[in-house]
């Protein structure tokens, strides 16, 4: 490494910008082993890769294929697929809008605020990631649903939430909360508050201190967050399962129609629709590995 | 007095923070808090600023009760132990940020901001972010971008705590005189007896909480009123040091 590479790295370090520290770890030591561990160490991964992702992504396209291309534009252009498309995106544009502003909010208020039931409060946000889907759709489906909590309440006012597009939403957006708060959290953290109080004292105010302070320091964890929510909640499937009811055209979104043209042995089709979410999975990742390398 | 503190008290989950805190600063004054850590006296500095709310006590600064006063509006500068400056904007625009706020003339904010700049003897740094700079460097940032909107009193925490030992010395003189050039209120918080003694006029000694013992830097040496006072002030070193400044002059 030059001189004025470690140099730059030093000053990025100084910075206390938690993020720039994680790249310095990553640093491979030098080479202390045989070189033989390395080519059969690199062997293995590859390997392992291939089986679990090139290879399931080879299939997908090749089957997509299989039936000529007018068999696989006829299966994509289909009305039912064209409305779960639009239903997942939606589903994830909704998703992400909200848990943004609440992730935004919520790690300001647990990185920047002391106060009773933090922790609690900070442990409640993840739940998502440790109850599995099906139960969060469940869940659903118990409170807002006919015999649900809620059910009178919703009959009465002619509110649809389970087997209709609301529900839908609903399941997307619980499942994928704490991505954009896990992101911003450990930022927020290390920043400390120093430089909010040293705006606050000069007079700036909650916006102008956020604009001006807060919002260059997160922003590339906040598109991080965002990018991840965004694939999570496009790939759906057990709670959207769940509460959607596989309505045809009504509430079926992508990852469902896939399953049900699986089902009904119409493999070409449910491959063909597959390689919709593989193109989008793969759209996201150019823009995660952007954001990843901007950030540095 | 400038700034007056009347039995402030102050806890923090239980810990005693402040416990009968009195004591008046004069116009003009460099004062020193001067305790071991935990001794209560950042506490005090971040209540005179709006930062912390006593418990009860009242403080004045001009004559007038500020308790309910937010910060910005008190007339301080403030600089953080770790400067706190703001890391995605330049030198010029963390000094100007605070005029900014004020919604001051552009033209007026950039004369103040070179005045400043020169001041400090960073004139061709002002595009500089803060991690090109060096901690001295960092300090005299913070130093100016408190001092920017003309604050009637200048509180720094640990100000030299984030330097190293070499310079730091050097930048106790330099902060010294600017203080004197400006003639600024000020108060520093510091642990280092060395520090209080050599900077200050007028040293304010805290111990768990409470203010021990104030008085000039000599009074306070040569004549230590509490146990306490007489244990953590190192008399001996004190004298040697009067000698040898006794001697240079």
């Amino acid at each position: 490494m030059s001189e004025k590479k470690k140099q730059r790295m030093y000053d990025q370090d100084v910075s206390g910008d938690g993020l720039h520290s994680i790249q310095k770890v990553i640093e491979p030591p030098r080479e202390t082993s045989r070189p033989v561990i390395k080519y059969v160490l690199i062997g293995v991964s590859v390997l392992f890769l291939f089986v679990m992702l090139i290879l399931p992504l080879i299939v997908v396209v090749v089957n997509a294929l299989s039936d000529g291309w007018a068999a696989y534009q006829e299966a994509v252009l289909d009305e039912y697929t064209v409305k779960a498309l639009m239903l997942t995106l939606l589903a994830t544009v909704t998703a992400v809008a909200v848990n943004t502003i609440f992730g935004v909010f919520s790690a300001y208020l647990l990185s920047k605020f002391y106060f009773r039931g933090r922790q609690v409060l900070a442990s409640l946000i993840d739940i998502p990631f440790s109850i599995s889907p099906v139960i969060a759709g469940l869940v659903f489906i118990l409170t807002f649903g006919n015999i649900g909590w809620m059910g009178d309440f919703l009959k009465a006012h002619d509110i649809k939430i389970v087997f209709a597009v609301p529900g839908v939403v609903l399941a997307t957006i619980f499942v994928t909360f704490p991505f954009v708060f896990r992101e911003l959290f450990p930022v927020l953290n290390a920043q400390g508050k120093d430089e909010e109080e040293a705006a606050a004292l000069m007079g700036a105010g909650g916006f102008t201190i956020f604009r001006r302070i807060t919002f260059p320091h997160i922003k590339w964890a906040l598109l991080y967050g965002v990018i991840l929510c965004t694939a999570r909640a496009m790939g759906e499937f057990g709670a959207v399962s769940v509460i959607s009811g596989h309505l045809r055209g009504k509430t079926n979104t992508l990852p469902l129609h896939v399953e049900i043209l699986y089902n009904e042995f119409n493999t070409t089709a449910a491959f063909a629709v597959s390689s919709i979410l593989v193109l989008l999975a793969v759209l996201i990742l150019i823009a995660r590995n952007l954001v990843e390398w901007k950030k540095k | 007095m400038y700034v007056e503190m009347r039995h402030i008290m102050k806890t923090f989950d239980g810990f005693q923070a402040s416990n009968d805190v009195s004591f008046g600063i004069e116009r003009g004054c460099l004062a020193a808090l001067l305790g071991p850590s935990g001794s209560g006296k950042t506490t005090i500095l971040r209540m005179i600023a709006g930062l912390d709310k006593p418990d009860s006590g009242d403080i004045l600064i001009n004559e007038a009760r500020v308790n309910d006063l937010p910060g910005s509006k008190r007339g301080i500068g403030f600089v953080f132990q770790n400067y706190a400056l703001f890391r995605y904007m330049t030198v010029a625009d963390n000094i100007a940020f605070g005029l900014e706020v004020q919604k001051k003339s552009k033209a007026e904010i950039k004369s103040r901001v070179e005045e400043l700049l020169e001041l400090i003897s960073m004139q061709d740094l002002g595009k500089r972010y803060p991690h090109q700079l060096s901690g001295g460097q960092r300090q005299r940032v913070a130093f100016a971008r408190a001092l920017a909107p003309n604050p009637q009193l200048l509180l720094l925490d640990e100000p030299f705590a984030a330097i190293d030992a070499k310079v730091r010395r050097e930048l106790r003189t330099w902060l010294r005189e600017m203080i004197e050039r400006v003639g600024v209120t000020s108060i520093f918080v510091t642990h280092d007896q060395e520090e209080a003694m050599e900077v200050a006029d007028l040293v304010i000694v805290t111990n768990q909480g409470r203010v021990e013992q104030m008085g000039t830097p000599d009074d306070i040496c040569l004549h230590p009123e509490t146990e306490f006072v007489a244990d953590f002030i190192d008399t001996a070193r004190f004298e040697a040091l009067r000698a040898v400044e006794g001697l240079k002059q």
